[in-house]
């Protein structure tokens, strides 16, 4: 591994890998021990079933894509949910009844004979992600010319126009039927070999090995030409450009690539749920996994993994069981009413406390720590002091 | 290839080609227009109406975002929030403790409702001055992200503020100001609702302008957002002036509650996309630019009540679409907006 790595203290490694690789342990055996666990005591209540731990790996992937985009580019990007719909609709498109003009089998499982475009969804993820990069991109090269805050505005639009065209854009709104509208397309072809179609415990595995795969692009990527080149326009966008880091190009592929992610993981829950409908593509989905990438730690990969088991977790089961244990207790209180305040607290909490994240990623925490020169927020350093100049450097 | 493709989009964009296109694309919305007025004035001129006085509302929210953003650059996404809450707040305390209803007089209508702005447009004031103490203060010399998420989660936060207090139904007014006309100018019939309106917001624009343009601390607000070192150099103090800004971009966001309730419903989470709207009105304007704000949101109203009330266009589905569409539009075309002067942001 390259200079990142070899920087940091060995030992700090070795326990890293040392979680990771029990973690996965724990990970492949899970669907195996879960009905064990649950019948725990206190703690047997709170344990995930493994249908909600296929969502809970889902947007832990939808993070990492994210943390490509936010963390390593630096680029507020607040309609990432428009990369899952983006996703979800193209294994709707390329694997479900809804095509029922056209009729056109590759090595499905679905059955012989059956209306419309069934493609396997293996090919589909693929094509899924492809079709997310090209959105991407598209959305990327007119907005990424502005710089920071600008930039999260008009994601931010197009985070609201995608969801509303999929909702629009059927026969009355479009005049041609290409989103189903509110139904949304349904059902999706499932994932699988040959006519055996996956389980549950299958699809986890595969969420499982999708992660892993994530982790490991995310990783390289960080450590390569391109992945420096982000940090470095995430550091000082008039450096990086000046150091001759092409900067659209360079903001692009992190768009796209951030992008593919979405798509893969957006068509894989979609085969998982067995459909793409309007109602999941709200912003505050976006909101959600932005808040995982804070909370994880901006650019950092194990935080930002841990910070999506945590909160998917949280928002898929963990928030109901609380809730039930504290209506046990007596106390009138919904937590999952309120998931989105408690996550804006998150959000505000970690800015002003620990902006760093849970596992600070360690380049980023020197640019916390000790400021950065790109545009600062406002000159005036402190009250009184009339310089953006380091008062340590005088 | 993206590359390529950027640099194209560089060199069309330097021989000015697309300013053309948007230029005529600008005419052909005019024409439409003038063929929909040829077609039916009358029902042309009502849906005008309703788009004016939409767009009045909308200018005050727009003014708050532009006002911050003026000042700290910050897009103050909580802003929209505050709207909401301050909307809902004025009613409960023109129902709970004034006790107006669709009967009751007219002089203690109008006493109540001026006094609920005399309660909400200091106390929402002090709120958004107290979330820029807490939230972005400590921030101001972190990385520019760092307010910008924390507006974000302030945002969800009172958007559940608002969810915990009113739950998750819509609020009105008690229908107290009839939708009756009282006026007919030129066949256009204008009823007490609009009139409500605009004598809200009016002289509210009014006293804001005079305020930014004659009063010291106008001044020192003009300073600050000109140039923040040079300010504190001749004695300003930035903290302050900031603080104060926020003061009056919420007591406009309170008063924006109240006229919005006098024309619509308001529930927990309006104020996110009317938020969105205003900032894209802010931006057409030309952010930063008091007078554009007003315009931007004028003409944003126009375009949405044109869109939900004339034959012929997409329809209020897309309203949204739309909206943002002009956002895009805006940032990619002319960044700097309709009256704004280009700033190194958007070139």
């Amino acid at each position: 591994m390259t200079s990142i790595a070899a920087t940091l203290d060995p030992r700090r490694v070795e326990t890293g890998k040392l979680a990771a690789i029990i973690l996965v342990g724990v990970g492949v055996i899970y669907p195996f021990i879960v009905a064990d666990l649950r019948d725990l005591p206190l703690i047997g209540d709170f344990i995930p079933g493994v249908r909600s731990m296929v969502y809970v790996l889902v947007v832990t992937m939808m993070a990492l894509g994210l943390n490509v985009v936010v963390g390593y580019a630096g680029l507020l990007d607040l309609g990432y949910v428009a990369f899952y719909a983006a996703g979800a609709y193209a294994a709707g498109w390329l694997a479900s009844l809804h095509f029922s003009q056209v009729n056109f089998h590759f090595f499905t499982t679905a059955t012989d004979g059956l209306q419309g475009i069934h493609i396997s969804m293996w090919v589909v993820l693929i094509a899924a992600g492809v079709f997310t990069t090209i959105v991407g991109i598209l959305i990327g090269l007119p907005t990424l010319r502005l710089r920071g805050d600008y930039l999260a505005i008009v994601t931010l639009g197009f985070g609201e126009i995608i969801p509303q065209f999929v909702r629009n854009a059927d026969e009355d709104g479009l005049g041609f039927n290409l989103t189903n509208g509110v139904n949304g397309i349904s059902p999706i072809d499932t994932l699988g070999f040959g006519s055996t179609i996956f389980n549950s415990d299958q699809y986890y595995w595969t969420a499982m090995v999708l992660v892993l795969l994530t982790i490991f692009c995310c990783i390289r990527l960080r450590d390569s030409r391109l992945g420096r080149a982000w940090i470095a326009i995430r550091e000082d966008e008039t450096a990086a450009a000046a150091m001759g880091v092409p900067l659209m190009r360079t903001k692009t592929w992190s768009y796209a690539i951030g992008a593919f992610f979405g798509g893969v993981a957006g068509a894989f829950y979609a085969s998982f749920k067995l459909g793409a409908n309007p109602s999941d593509f709200f912003f505050t989905f976006s909101i959600f996994l932005l808040c995982m990438v804070i909370l994880g730690g901006i650019g950092s990969i194990w935080g930002v993994v841990t910070a999506g088991l945590i909160l998917g977790y949280l928002n898929i089961e963990g928030l109901a069981n609380i809730g039930a244990k504290m209506q046990e207790a007596g106390l009138e209180f919904d937590p999952t009413k309120y998931q989105f305040g408690i996550y804006g607290v998150i959000i505000v909490a970690m800015m002003l406390f620990r902006p760093t994240g849970l596992i600070p990623e360690r380049r980023h925490k020197i640019e916390i720590e000790e400021g950065v020169h790109d545009t600062p927020f406002y000159d005036v350093q402190t009250e009184g002091a009339l310089t953006d100049r380091d008062p340590r450097d005088d | 290839m993206a590359a390529t493709a950027v640099a194209a989009l560089n060199r069309i964009r330097a021989s000015s080609v697309l300013d053309i296109v948007g230029l005529i694309l600008v005419g052909l919305v005019v024409i439409w227009l003038a063929a929909k007025f040829a077609d039916n004035p009358q029902r042309f001129l009502d849906v005008t109406l309703i788009g004016l006085t939409v767009g009045a509302t909308y200018a005050l929210i727009a003014l708050g975002y532009t006002l911050v953003y003026g000042i700290l650059q910050l897009i103050n996404f909580a802003h929209g929030d505050v709207f909401a809450l301050s909307g809902l707040v004025a009613g409960t305390i023109v129902v709970s403790v004034f006790g107006l209803d669709a009967d009751s007089s007219i002089p203690l209508i109008i006493g109540g409702l001026l006094l609920t702005l005399a309660i909400t447009m200091p106390g929402f004031a002090l709120l958004n001055a107290a979330i820029e103490r807490v939230a972005y203060k400590p921030l101001r010399n972190a990385p520019r992200l760092a307010p910008l998420i924390t507006a974000v989660g302030m945002s969800f936060i009172l958007q559940n503020v608002g969810l915990a207090l009113y739950g998750p139904s819509s609020k009105s007014f008690p229908n107290f100001i009839p939708r009756t006309d009282a006026i007919e100018i030129g066949g256009v019939a204008i009823q007490w609702n609009d009139i409500a309106v605009y004598s809200v917001v009016v002289p509210l624009l009014l006293i804001l302008t005079w305020f930014v343009r004659s009063t010291r601390q106008g001044k020192s607000m003009r300073a600050v957002a000109q140039d923040t070192d040079a300010a504190a150099m001749l004695g300003i103090d930035v903290n302050r002036t900031i603080s104060l800004t926020f003061l009056l971009a919420g007591a406009l966001a309170a008063a924006a509650g109240l006229v919005y309730m006098l024309q619509f419903n308001m529930r927990y989470d309006t104020g996110f996309e009317l938020g969105l709207i205003a900032f894209t009105a802010a931006v057409l304007g030309g952010i930063g630019n008091l007078q554009g704000a007003v315009l931007g949101a004028v003409m944003i109203g126009l375009v949405q009540a044109y869109n939900e009330g004339l034959d012929g266009t997409p329809g209020g589905d897309w309203t949204r679409t739309i909206v943002f569409a002009i956002l895009i539009a805006t940032l990619v075309f002319r960044p700097e907006g309709l009256l704004g002067e280009r700033t190194p942001e958007g070139a």
